[in-house]
């Protein structure tokens, strides 16, 4: 909602931290004239340019696609990951979702396996590391049949892309009370979980990337189910349900075992 | 100096099979005695780093991006050639080798374009193999749809979002070799230059986006796999990050760049709303399957719909112009890309433009919903049309969108030969990055085929030779080329963080984008180029007086990153004028408006303008010098391109 000059100003408090050593803290800046078709990482490049002129540090914040696919950006506005709008990122939020004279509250994502890089920016690799540990298919280039000599009904294909659709954000880890991990490494995991390529690792997997996710300190699912409602992509809880399946069915063998377990 | 494509002798179909059988193999057991530097980690350069490690070469990979799965791959939208014909629609290797040819308006090479389209059906089957999940039918077999300047339905997609489903396919084959330790992964690391020692390129120079620590690596050989440069136009489809940076820098060290006037305008965008804008979202060409693009017939009707005196679904039939049905009835809307562009443009200039500003067209799915229901238009383009309602407000099921065309892609890029390395030896450039398969003009659906191309089937044989070639002798770090080079990068650096003028590094940058897409975008005139010469000359003058470059180098420092990429971007856009200056032909996405035929169509001028051009750098502010590759044509007669 737009006053009438079409145009809002607003009151930010935003989170400013020089790096994970240093104490941080919020401080206010005035958003003036914004226009409500702007996003929100555009109201926040207004800002910046007018701090940029005044020669005071712009607030740095992660971005790169702007169009709800890469997953580089993040920001908690107003106590919610991506804002308060379901399943879109920040990058992809506008103005016309907010009031002339509101005050917007933006801070970084909240987890100790995120550590703060700077300002909004969070340091993410854990979710790189949790899928090194075995988030994949182990097939070399090349050498490999022929696209349609694997027929996957289409109800499983579509599944496993519901899984597949996960930008890798963070948000259901910054939703979680515990910053627990598990909606992202189980979406992972029952993507490949499903499909057939997927099946000769499928033990395997579930175990060496929940041994990741937990190295890594990422707190327990207590299934609240808040990373489900704030995941921009709508990963679903089931995909949760699936890797705790496999994860214990997985313990009912040995090690060397586990490889067989999928023909069984 | 002769620019030698190296394009294998003998037939067509024969060139890359005796071309792989005549280059060098390195032995298993020396693969780990060699270093690779593998930079940007896209479709291309994930690709490559992966398959690379699997073979057993020790793989540097870098990204300025915090994770290697944000590059910008990952926003593509609509889909991957592949000549499988799973349709029985006629579809051949050669066919889609004469598509991408006569796409590009025959300006690229004849044996490059039939490689990409024999190994373009390997790349499914590598896809599908890591778990790519790619639309299937009811039978589990995969579903194709079709793209423009193609007759038969040979794209395979992955909902409206495949580029982020492949990439995620090679992340995961190279998250494969950093777990085995075969990649050493760099993340928020860019790379600001090259090391050339005695001809050849044997490292890089990179800046630690965290600390601002400036490194050398080494390598036996390094890949630009860094993407194109679509951004010097300020507002375009590529990401905020996406620059030209490694490619550039390489440039100045001595590579060629190849044909950096030949930009994609991509024809169904979300038109721009106001300065404020930071980018343009496209809306993907898959839409055109089933969305009809139409202006209103006159300008009188369309004066009255931007006035809002008349409602959108009250327009009657016979006052909307389909007009690329009219126009071109056997190829209709899925003409390829700079036709339909161009057109758009046309209605525009002619006053019959659409929404508040006037500058769209529109894209109307009334009559697929009408035909398919509302479900099934869902199913296919859901995504697309929910992304278009969060940035416009408005319901695409309800009523038309509204589209222009916004900058996309870049055919131009660093000169390659057909081993993808550039003039200078153990210096490659894969990707948007390199410049050699899409002629002046890329079919959709063909830079995905490219990209995976040039990493998983074509760099692990051309680059084996390379290497075998030099041998497994370890690269000297401690030659001065090394020491030298990344003092450079410092005195660099060290000059952008001296700029404390008034005036911000996007303001600069803005300027540049607005001088681009008048003079140099969808339609160039030797009058408006000269005074484009003119005004980057100024502005490159004034930024580097009065930019303001914000804090210091030993932090994360956002306002030095976008200094250092804007720098570069003002250097190339005046290379491209150049390069268009030099062309004065039309041809695809390069439109001369002194070279048109009667109805208005791009005129080639084959006699004069058959040929690659390749600029060398002369020193700054110097002239560059013009090194012309005369493409070949043995199998493909030239004819002036027609969709009608």
């Amino acid at each position: 909602m737009s006053n009438a000059n079409g145009t809002m100003n607003l009151t930010l408090k935003v989170w400013r931290q020089k790096n994970a050593q240093t104490a941080g803290k919020f401080v206010t800046y005035k958003a003036e004239n914004i226009s409500p078709d702007m996003s929100f990482l555009e109201m926040l490049d207004v800002v910046n340019e007018s701090l940029i002129l005044a020669k005071d540090e712009p607030i740095h914040f992660d971005h790169d696609c702007r169009e709800g696919i890469c997953g580089m950006c993040s920001l908690y506005i107003n106590g919610r990951p991506h804002g308060p709008k379901r399943a879109i990122t920040t990058c992809q939020l506008h103005m016309r979702s907010f009031s002339d004279g509101e005050t917007i509250t933006i801070e970084p994502w909240r987890a100790a396996a995120f550590p703060v890089v700077k300002d909004l920016a969070t340091d993410r690799s854990a979710f790189d590391r949790i899928q090194q540990a075995g988030g994949y298919i182990s097939v070399n280039t090349g050498g490999v049949p022929d696209a349609n000599e694997i027929p996957i009904p289409k109800v499983i294909a579509d599944e496993a892309f519901n899984s597949a659709t996960c930008i890798q954000c963070g948000a259901c880890v910054a939703a979680c009370k515990n910053a627990s991990a598990m909606l992202f490494t189980s979406a992972k995991i029952t993507q490949l979980g499903l499909l057939p390529q997927g099946q000769p690792e499928r033990y395997r997997r579930a175990q060496s990337m929940v041994a990741q996710m937990d190295a890594e300190g990422f707190g327990s699912c207590t299934n609240t189910g808040a990373c489900e409602a704030e995941c921009p992509k709508e990963i679903t809880l089931t995909n949760i349900a699936r890797m705790n399946s496999d994860f214990f069915t997985a313990k009912f063998f040995k090690e060397e075992e586990v490889h067989e377990v999928n023909h069984g | 100096m002769i620019l030698d494509a190296k394009i294998p002798q003998g037939p067509l179909a024969e060139k890359w099979s005796k071309h792989k059988f005549n280059l060098k193999l390195v032995n298993p057991a020396n693969k780990r005695k060699y270093n690779v530097i593998v930079v940007g980690t896209g479709l291309a350069g994930a690709s490559a780093a992966a398959s690379l490690a699997e073979l057993g070469y020790n793989v540097t990979a870098f990204c300025f991006q915090d994770s290697p799965r944000r590059a910008h791959s990952i926003a593509a939208q609509g889909g991957i050639n592949a000549a499988k014909n799973y349709r029985n629609d006629g579809d051949s290797v050669y066919r889609l080798f004469y598509d991408t040819i006569k796409g590009g308006d025959y300006r690229a090479r004849e044996g490059n374009v039939y490689r990409l389209a024999e190994v373009s059906v390997n790349i499914i089957d590598q896809c599908v193999a890591q778990g790519v999940p790619f639309a299937r039918e009811y039978g589990g077999l995969l579903d194709n749809r079709s793209f423009g300047g193609a007759q038969v339905s040979r794209t395979f997609y992955a909902r409206g979002q495949t580029g982020q489903q492949l990439l995620l396919g090679a992340f995961s084959a190279l998250n494969r070799q950093i777990h085995e330790g075969k990649v050493k992964m760099y993340t928020r690391t860019e790379m600001l230059d090259v090391v050339v020692v005695d001809g050849k390129a044997q490292g890089i120079v990179t800046r630690n986006l965290k600390t601002g620590a400036i490194e050398t690596h080494a390598a036996h050989a390094v890949l630009l796999c860094t993407g194109g440069y679509s951004n010097v136009f300020y507002l375009s489809t590529n990401a905020i990050g996406s620059n030209v940076t490694a490619a550039w820098r390489a440039h100045k060290r001595g590579a060629y760049f190849a044909n950096p006037c030949y930009t994609q305008i991509h024809p169904t965008c979300i038109p721009v709303t106001g300065t404020h804008q930071s980018k343009l979202t496209l809306m993907s060409e898959s839409l055109r399957n089933d969305g009809r693009v139409w202006a209103p017939k006159t300008k009188e009707v369309a004066e009255k719909l931007r006035k809002g005196e008349i409602k959108i679904e009250n327009v009657k039939e016979e006052d909307r112009d389909y007009f690329l049905e009219r126009k071109y009835p056997s190829f209709g809307n899925l003409v390829p890309r700079d036709v339909a562009s161009r057109n758009a443009k046309e209605m525009v200039d002619e006053g019959r433009g659409v929404g508040g500003s006037g500058i769209a067209v529109f894209l109307d799915f009334r009559d697929a919903i009408e035909r398919l229901g509302e479900e099934t238009v869902k199913a296919k383009y859901g995504n697309l049309f929910d992304m278009y309602y969060q940035i416009t407000d408005e319901n695409p099921y309800k009523q038309p969108m509204r589209i222009y065309p916004a900058v996309h892609y870049t055919m131009g890029g660093l000169w390659v030969d057909y081993n993808l390395s550039t003039n200078i030896p153990g210096l490659y450039a894969l990707g948007e990055a390199n410049f050699s398969d899409h002629g002046a003009n890329r079919l959709g659906a063909s830079a995905l085929m490219q990209g995976l191309a040039d990493g998983y089937f074509v760099i692990p044989y051309t680059l084996g030779d390379y290497l075998a070639t030099i041998g497994p002798k370890p690269v000297d770090k401690n030659h001065p080329a090394f020491e030298q080079t990344k003092k450079d990068v410092e005195a660099y650096v060290a000059k952008l963080l001296a700029l404390k003028g008034n005036k911000t590094v996007v303001e600069y940058h803005r300027e540049l984008g607005h001088i681009m897409w008048e003079y140099c975008g969808m339609a160039r005139s030797e009058e408006g180029l000269i005074k484009a010469r003119g005004l980057i000359q100024a502005l490159k003058d004034d930024f580097w007086k009065n930019a303001i470059v914000m804090g210091e180098n030993e932090e994360i420092n956002a306002s030095l990153e976008r200094a250092g990429r804007v720098a570069d971007f003002i250097e190339l856009g005046a290379l491209m004028v150049e390069d268009a200056l030099n062309r004065r032909e039309s041809c695809g996405g390069h439109f001369r408006v002194e070279s048109q035929t009667e109805e208005g169509e791009a005129l080639r001028h084959d006699d004069e303008f058959a040929y690659v051009a390749a600029w060398e750098y002369k020193g700054d502010n110097q002239p560059e010098e013009l090194h012309k590759e005369e493409l070949v044509y043995e199998n493909v007669k030239l004819t002036q391109r027609s969709y009608k």
